[in-house]
């Protein structure tokens, strides 16, 4: 299918793809040029035809070139109250420069890394992932050695928008050693309004009884379209928390794996969307559990106005080793709108016998009886509505361990409820 | 304070409401009574303001006011408060979270300053007394797990905060064990007053014993059929609604 953006983004994409890495890059070339991006009947992408839409949007498919950053920009972009450490993207490009260095912690260009390309997140899963391990053109590795806390919350903070492209292609390398600490938030800021495409791959790799909180906030511009992979491992006693938080875009697909290879390991995929206009959110997470006595447990809250759009796809895999497993799943949605739209569906498939497992999912309207309850009350429809929805998605704030971020996103949420308490 | 003419009311196309007419002035205490689906709850609603009902003919004055033109916010902050039959349990609203807002939109409304923190502890602190009500209960989400009787407590509670000048009652007594119900009561008569009115809908004469009305009405198919001092009430709890049911439907 789509030939269109099969052809061009092999010319400008592949082609000009730096000369590192030249193996995986390869093998992620091969895959991807038999494949193609996905058709419109695709499974996978069924509910997101992501390949139509940036045939619709795009004419530049070039990789975008590096923009100038100052550090006043950073310093005006950067949350309030944060306090941590701030590395710098542009266009996917790491900016040295302008980040803070981090005591202790091996960080350096991916361009320059030892990262082990593709060994988490497999090219061979996602056409967009092998996209972008054929091409990538920038981003980091981190490493954090075994027995390190780090203290402060470190803000992975990308600038992007057009430049000479419109094709954004980062990669990120996290290596947390046995019994470490970290917590990174991953922000991306527009430049401008015109459309672009970030196709993004984030592989982590937790070590034993590592403990990674990685929280995202997604609120570029409504002409942002971006796919994700994101994909981790993590080891015995090991614990992974995301937190998802999407608030805008034009399209957004985030592929979200967890693989869980060690007893005792937990992971944690929790998610909000908050949507309006005409923003299409698309989560597709994936927990793999492989061994026995595991956990994993996944809340997503939707709230959907105008002709927003969501998609929830949750995948948990019990395999036959993995007796003891707990898995819980639990996909909410609110529609605001007769226009918007959200198509849920967990998919869970279990080969143990002594297992845990629940999945719910829900797709509902405001409770109208709790609406005029709180309104008999005096408080405004509005701010009526603003605390019931509020109160719907607040669970999933209650998960976000890193202060700072936690009252940003609540800041920015309540904003859009319309109803600051 | 508030006069209902000729309201009449449907839901869905069916009328429930079919003319009430009703006075109730400072002061007073109105009772109404009647049998299981005579519309009691629905004209405490559409006083409330609730979207279903649809008022297709009729009026309400509360204080010189159209009151069926007022959003129910609005009607909360002009001073009517409705303590639900069936409060609706509202989780991940915190209790104290919802008052204050509630307190200080009706404040605000009223021209008053809206409350900081520690006064409007120190008001909790003063009305929680006065319907005695656990701290625990208003820790945790609006309603939600109370019992059906720790509910209704909570809804006097409510008034109590927000000092209304009418209050309707919807069978607030159900589910009130004999302890409760007189707490319950005592808290209502100490915040009436020569300027307050309340209406109280029930089916039990035993609350009528604490809050003494002064008229007693029944509904009886969305009309007021009979209208009478507390005596009434009495004469009912002996005799049941039959002889009223047969005087109205021999008349029609
Ligand atoms: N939302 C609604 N939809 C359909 N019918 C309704 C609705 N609300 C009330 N009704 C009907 O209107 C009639 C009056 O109901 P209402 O609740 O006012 O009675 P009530 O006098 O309060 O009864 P009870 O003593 O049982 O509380 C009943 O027949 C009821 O079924
Ligand atoms: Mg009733």
């Amino acid at each position: 299918m789509s030939t269109l953006v099969k052809e061009d983004l092999f010319e400008n994409l592949l082609e000009s793809a730096p000369a590192n890495f030249t193996e995986a890059r390869q093998t992620a070339k091969d895959l991807y040029l038999e494949s193609g991006l996905p058709a419109p009947k695709e499974e996978e992408y069924k509910f997101t035809g992501i390949t139509k839409k940036l045939e619709k949007s795009l004419s530049n498919f070039n990789q975008a070139k590096q923009l100038s950053v100052e550090e006043t920009l950073i310093k005006e972009t950067v949350f309030q109250g944060f306090e941590g450490d701030v590395l710098v993207f542009s266009n996917g490009k790491f900016l040295q420069e302008v980040s803070s260095s981090i005591e202790g912690l091996e960080v350096s260009d991916i361009l320059s890394s030892s990262a082990e390309i593709g060994s988490i997140a497999k090219a061979e899963k996602d056409a967009f992932a092998a996209l972008n391990q054929a091409s990538f053109s920038g981003g980091i590795s981190i490493k954090v050695p075994k027995k390190t806390k780090v203290e402060k919350p470190i803000l992975l903070l990308s600038f992007n928008g057009v430049n000479d492209g419109q094709v954004i292609t980062p990669r990120f390398w996290i290596e947390v050693g046995d019994f470490s600490e970290v917590t990174f938030l991953d922000q991306s800021i527009s430049m401008g309004e015109e459309a672009y495409f970030v196709n993004k791959v984030v592989e982590i790799k937790g070590g034993l009884n590592s403990h990674i909180n990685y929280y995202r906030l997604q609120n570029e511009s409504n002409q942002a379209i971006e796919v994700s992979n994101i994909e981790t491992d993590i080891q015995s006693d090991a614990r992974f928390t995301s937190v998802n938080i999407s608030l805008s875009g034009d399209m957004v697909r985030n592929n979200l794996s967890l693989n869980l290879l060690g007893s005792n390991s937990e992971g944690n995929m929790y998610g909000i969307y908050l949507l309006n206009g005409k923003t299409h959110v698309d989560n597709h997470t994936n927990v793999d559990h492989t061994i026995p006595h595991a956990e994993s447990n996944e809340m997503y809250k939707g709230i959907f106005d105008a002709q927003s759009r969501g998609v929830f796809n949750g995948k948990i895999f019990v395999r036959q080793d993995a007796q003891k497993t707990n898995a819980f799943q639990q996909n909410n949605n609110v529609l605001l709108s007769d226009d918007a739209i959200v198509n849920t569906k967990p998919q869970l498939e279990i080969w143990a016998d002594d297992v845990k497992c629940s999945h719910g999912c829900t797709v509902g309207q405001l409770d109208e009886e709790a609406l005029f309850y709180l309104q008999a009350r005096g408080i405004g429809k509005v701010q009526a509505k603003g605390l019931l929805l509020y109160a719907f998605a607040g669970e999933v704030m209650e998960k976000i361990e890193e202060e700072s971020f936690k009252n940003h996103v609540v800041g920015l949420i309540q904003d859009r409820l319309g109803s600051k308490f | 304070m508030l006069t209902i003419k000729n309201l009449h009311a449907a839901v869905e196309g069916t009328p429930i409401l079919r003319g009430i007419n009703l006075e109730v002035k400072p002061g007073e205490v109105h009772a109404i009574m009647g049998p299981n689906g005579s519309g009691k709850s629905t004209l405490a609603s559409v006083l409330a303001g609730r979207e279903e009902y649809e008022v297709t003919e009729g009026e309400v004055i509360f204080k010189g006011k159209d009151l069926l033109d007022l959003a129910p916010e609005d009607r909360a902050r002009e001073g009517v408060f409705l303590a639900f039959q069936y409060p609706v349990e509202i989780p991940g609203v915190s209790s104290t979270n919802f008052l204050r807002t509630a307190l200080n939109q009706v404040r605000e409304y009223r021209g008053q300053e809206p409350l900081d923190a520690v006064k409007f502890l120190s008001l909790m602190k003063e009305k929680m007394k006065l319907v005695e009500i656990d701290q625990k209960l208003l820790s945790r989400s609006l309603n939600e797990g109370f019992s059906g009787g720790e509910k209704k407590r909570n809804e006097i509670f409510q008034m109590a905060m927000l000092e209304p000048t009418l209050s309707i009652l919807d069978e607030t007594d159900s589910g009130l064990d004999i302890d409760a119900l007189r707490i319950v009561s005592n808290g209502v008569n100490k915040l009436k007053s020569p300027d307050t009115a309340t209406i109280v809908v029930t089916h039990y004469q035993r609350l009528l014993e604490y809050i003494v009305p002064d008229f007693v009405h029944v509904l009886y198919k969305g009309q007021i059929v009979k209208s009478g001092t507390k005596d009434l009430a009495l004469e009912l709890e002996a005799k049941g609604y039959d002889w009223i049911k047969e005087e109205v439907d021999a008349a029609v």
